[in-house]
């Protein structure tokens, strides 16, 4: 079948573009996106700059995205990626700087890695054998093991898209890689770094990683593993985690959102400057008449609320 | 000009272990590789590692180990090599799961194991079905952790010669085009291996033999580069790989007539105790035999997990479950999916001894391109990720010793103006409308139509004509994009040439052994011939063309036998 594809080129060399291209390309049914672009490259356009190599979804080069939304090129199916329009839409991955066409400078993503302390960090001394470990602990490791840096989800992230800072989903993955193994020796200092500013309580659960990782990370679940883990090792002295207290207190208390303590709590009663820092915010919110009421009363059926945090807490 | 005492060609296992050894012995180390260090194509191995850990329950030992690799080698292999590798494997492995490899664990949390080919005993030691892509990443977090400088996304166009001492590489960085040469006391050659000379191929689109060729054409020989793997288990659509594993947790291969062939002495090549696990050649064969004599389905062999149920398939083999349905809309757990031998690996590669030393002062060697030679007619499943660890950790010091005790010379800068003529003269031809995927493509169903399970001589020749009219082509095509950033065009024109000369010395291996052993089977000469053929083939350039000599095989305590399985 004759397939259409539009990609959006650019070479900062020659400082043509950005502009979208369209080709037309003999592809089979069973072929991916990829097949088609790498067909292209070949007999259509020799220019054309892209990163691929493995074509079975394992080395994480060519991730980019496709009808916009990121995935790898080398596992989207020409045929799912037109049973919802006559042409398939490549361009690069984003958040990130263009160099040439789908080819992207990978350097910040790596940096971001490199955040992380990505390497096991056993403490005491080196046994003679193998570390003696649970199977079960291994195998739960496998997930985010699974992950090929292709960096889909970083693509698509929407807090990167407004906060360069942000580790970002593969990092904080790769960080429940080690913060998750039982044979790491530095989980609480990891912990506590995460829970700084960029890192996991930035994260606003929009679930886009979880949807164009290739790998079935889930990366967003993996952040939440470590806010759990933070939480249940007492690294709760950070706006994220006193958010997230105040929020699930003010439902078990009153079965909604008592948005104005969760703000002061979140920022902690003592943090005058941040406090008065909100003054104007709450100024705009009362003249575009979003104030939340006053006085936060509970809603009815407010104690059968109660009763399930206090079944779910017993347990 | 940069300088280091060791650069390592290539960023996969072998060339990271060398990189990080020689490291920990104080040499200053980089590693150069066109891709990013996790791209290798070290990935791709799936189905484990071996060594021989004897335990409580777990009868094994280096012997074993080492005899099934002899025996998998049809015993071409180097039985010195193999007995360092079956060895030191079990310390190697330790050291990995020290590194932080989440291997599989038994019930008291110790390593555990899983059967694969040709082997006596349990002693693939692995993590699901990702065990390559498991030890890459994490080997690349040793080399983080050790700060090694990785000149990344650059692309090596020649060795720097020094009086036939080898002194570093000339490397184009892709981002930029400019081309630079880097200085070194060694350098290791890891660049993997060849398999885009196939068409189709299990292998990545970044194996194009480029160290294989660096090597061959600064005058190193080759060693039985005629030993191209076909792996019995690969997709039709696409050539994609599905792993030993697969067999190894124990999928059944079966006929049109659904019938486990392997146990069926019709076929010349049954396997009646090992059955589906007997070694990849003589699988690859048995499967060709069946599909040839109008008992596959559509050209191919079927297999068949559907037995294992579906909470071992998705616990151990869902990866290959994944591949399955995005490449052949089949869900192993429900039917079987269909199969066919592919080329997969290549045994030969350039000459080393058991310290990764190559026939060249300062040129080392480490991985697929390195011939030591530990697989001879046929590799054995999960030996070759153990190779990259053994091999590369043990070129690594090698390669930083030596480096210590030798001055960095000076370095021409008439190596870097010639480089780039060169490559300017390339871009500069004038246009014709023959793009190299063409000729690689043609090239590619040339080896796989000849060159492949079943050869004869005929064949043979028309594939060294092939190879030698293309070679014609390619002096004269052009590249379209003359821009330096990302010029892909240019970089596959130049993998190309390194392509042709791979092929052309697998050929001629090819053409020279008459006689049937491992991998290479002569339809004109069917018979193993211990008495005339029991050496290594080892190709070097001469004026341009390949040149055949012959190495004796060095034997240390298992004399040939009639291979079974």
């Amino acid at each position: 079948m004759e397939v259409a594809v539009k990609i959006k080129r650019f070479n900062r060399e020659s400082g043509s573009g950005p502009y979208y291209e369209d080709f037309k390309v003999e592809c089979d049914e069973h072929e991916m996106v990829l097949d088609a672009l790498i067909k292209i490259r070949e007999y259509q356009d020799q220019s054309l700059a892209l990163r691929c190599s493995c074509r079975s979804a394992i080395c994480g080069s060519c991730a980019m995205r496709v009808n916009g939304h990121a995935g790898l090129a080398c596992n989207t199916k020409i045929t799912d990626a037109l049973a919802r329009s006559d042409t398939i839409v490549v361009e690069p991955a984003g958040n990130t700087t263009v160099v040439k066409d789908l080819v992207v400078d990978a350097k910040p993503f790596w940096e971001k890695i490199g955040k992380v302390q990505p390497w096991l960090s056993p403490v005491g001394p080196t046994p003679d054998h193998e570390y003696i470990v649970d199977n079960a602990d291994m195998l739960a490791l496998n997930q985010v093991m699974g992950c090929i840096m292709c960096g889909a989800c970083v693509s698509d992230c929407t807090v990167l898209e407004v906060d360069k800072r942000f580790l970002g989903p593969a990092a904080l993955a790769k960080a429940l890689r080690f913060a998750g193994d039982p044979r790491d020796g530095i989980q609480a200092e990891r912990l506590q770094t995460l829970g700084q500013p960029g890192g996991i309580w930035d994260c606003t659960h929009c679930f886009e990683c979880v949807q164009v990782c290739p790998k079935g990370v889930a990366p967003m679940d993996q952040i939440l593993e470590l806010r759990r883990k933070a939480v249940e090792q007492g690294f709760v002295n950070n706006n994220g985690a006193r958010h997230a207290e105040s929020l699930a207190n003010s439902v078990k208390r009153s079965s909604w959102l008592d948005e104005k303590r969760l703000i002061v709590e979140s920022y902690g009663f003592r943090n005058v400057g941040a406090l008065l820092g909100l003054i104007p915010t709450a100024l705009r919110s009362l003249l575009a008449r979003k104030m939340p009421p006053l006085f936060h009363h509970k809603r009815p059926g407010a104690d059968k609320v109660k009763r399930i945090f206090e079944k779910l807490e017993s347990k | 000009m940069p300088q280091h005492d060791v650069l390592v060609i290539g960023a996969g296992l072998a060339g990271m272990r060398a990189a990080i050894e020689a490291h920990r012995h104080g040499a200053n180390v980089a590693v150069v590789s066109k891709v990013h260090p996790v791209r290798s194509h070290s990935n791709a191995a799936q189905g484990g590692i071996n060594a021989a850990m004897p335990e409580e329950g777990r009868e094994d030992d280096w012997e074993s180990h080492a005899f099934d690799t002899v025996k998998g080698s049809d015993y071409l292999g180097d039985q010195d090599a193999i007995e360092i590798m079956a060895r030191e494997a079990p310390s190697d492995i330790i050291e990995l799961e020290h590194m932080g490899v989440i291997f599989n664990r038994d019930e008291r949390g110790r390593l555990g194991a899983r059967s694969f080919g040709g082997a006596s005993f349990a002693r693939t030691f692995f993590v699901a079905d990702i065990t390559g892509q498991a030890i890459l990443h994490v080997m690349y977090e040793q080399l983080m952790k050790a700060g090694i400088f990785v000149y990344e996304e650059w692309f090596v166009t020649s060795l720097i010669m020094l009086d036939g001492v080898c002194r570093g590489a000339v490397a184009m960085d892709m981002l930029s085009g400019r081309i630079e040469p880097i200085q070194a006391k060694a350098v290791i050659m890891a660049s993997g291996g060849l398999g885009r000379v196939y068409e189709p191929s299990t292998n990545a689109m970044i194996c194009t033999g480029d160290g294989i060729a660096l090597a061959y054409n600064a005058g190193a020989p080759l060693m039985d580069m005629e030993m191209v793997q076909y792996h019995p288990t690969t997709l039709p659509a696409n050539g994609a790989l599905l792993s030993e594993a697969a067999r190894g947790e124990g999928a059944y291969l079966i006929n049109n007539e659904g019938e486990r062939f392997m146990g069926n002495p019709r076929n010349p090549y049954y396997a009646p105790n090992k059955m589906e696990l007997a070694s990849r050649d003589v699988v690859s064969r048995a499967e060709r035999v069946e599909i040839d004599a109008g008992r596959g389905v559509d050209g191919a062999i079927l297999l068949d997990c559907r037995h294992l149920g579906k909470q071992k398939i998705l616990e151990r083999l869902s990866q290959i479950r994944e591949l399955g349905i995005q490449f052949a809309g089949v869900d192993i757990v429900e039917e079987p999916i269909r199969i066919v031998p592919g080329m997969h690996y290549q045994m030969g590669g350039i000459k080393t001894d058991v310290d990764g030393a190559t026939s060249i002062e300062g040129l080392y060697a480490a991985g697929e391109c390195a011939c030591i030679s530990l697989h001879g007619g046929n590799r054995l499943g999960a030996n070759s990720l153990l190779e990259t660890v053994v091999f590369g950790r043990r070129a690594g010091l090698n390669a930083g010793q030596y480096a210590s005790s030798v001055t960095q010379p000076v370095i021409s800068n008439a190596v870097k103006s010639d480089e780039e003529n060169r490559i300017q003269s390339i871009l500069n031809r004038d246009p014709t409308s023959d793009p190299p995927a063409a000729i690689r493509l043609a090239m590619g169903q040339s080896m796989h139509n000849n060159v492949a399970v079943f050869r004869y001589e005929g064949g043979l020749k028309r594939s060294r004509e092939d190879i030698a009219q293309l070679k014609e082509r390619y002096a004269q095509a052009s590249i379209s994009d003359k821009g330096k950033v990302f010029n892909y065009n240019l970089i596959s024109y130049l993998e190309l040439g390194f392509m042709l000369d791979c092929a052309e010395t697998i050929v001629a291996g090819a053409i020279e052994r008459k006689e049937s052993r491992g991998a290479h089977t002569r339809t004109d000469y069917p018979e193993r011939d211990d008495e005339n053929w029991l050496r290594h083939t080892l190709v070097t350039l001469k004026d341009g063309e390949p040149r055949m000599d012959f190495l004796p095989v060095t034997i240390t305590r298992w004399q040939p036998q009639a291979r079974t399985y």
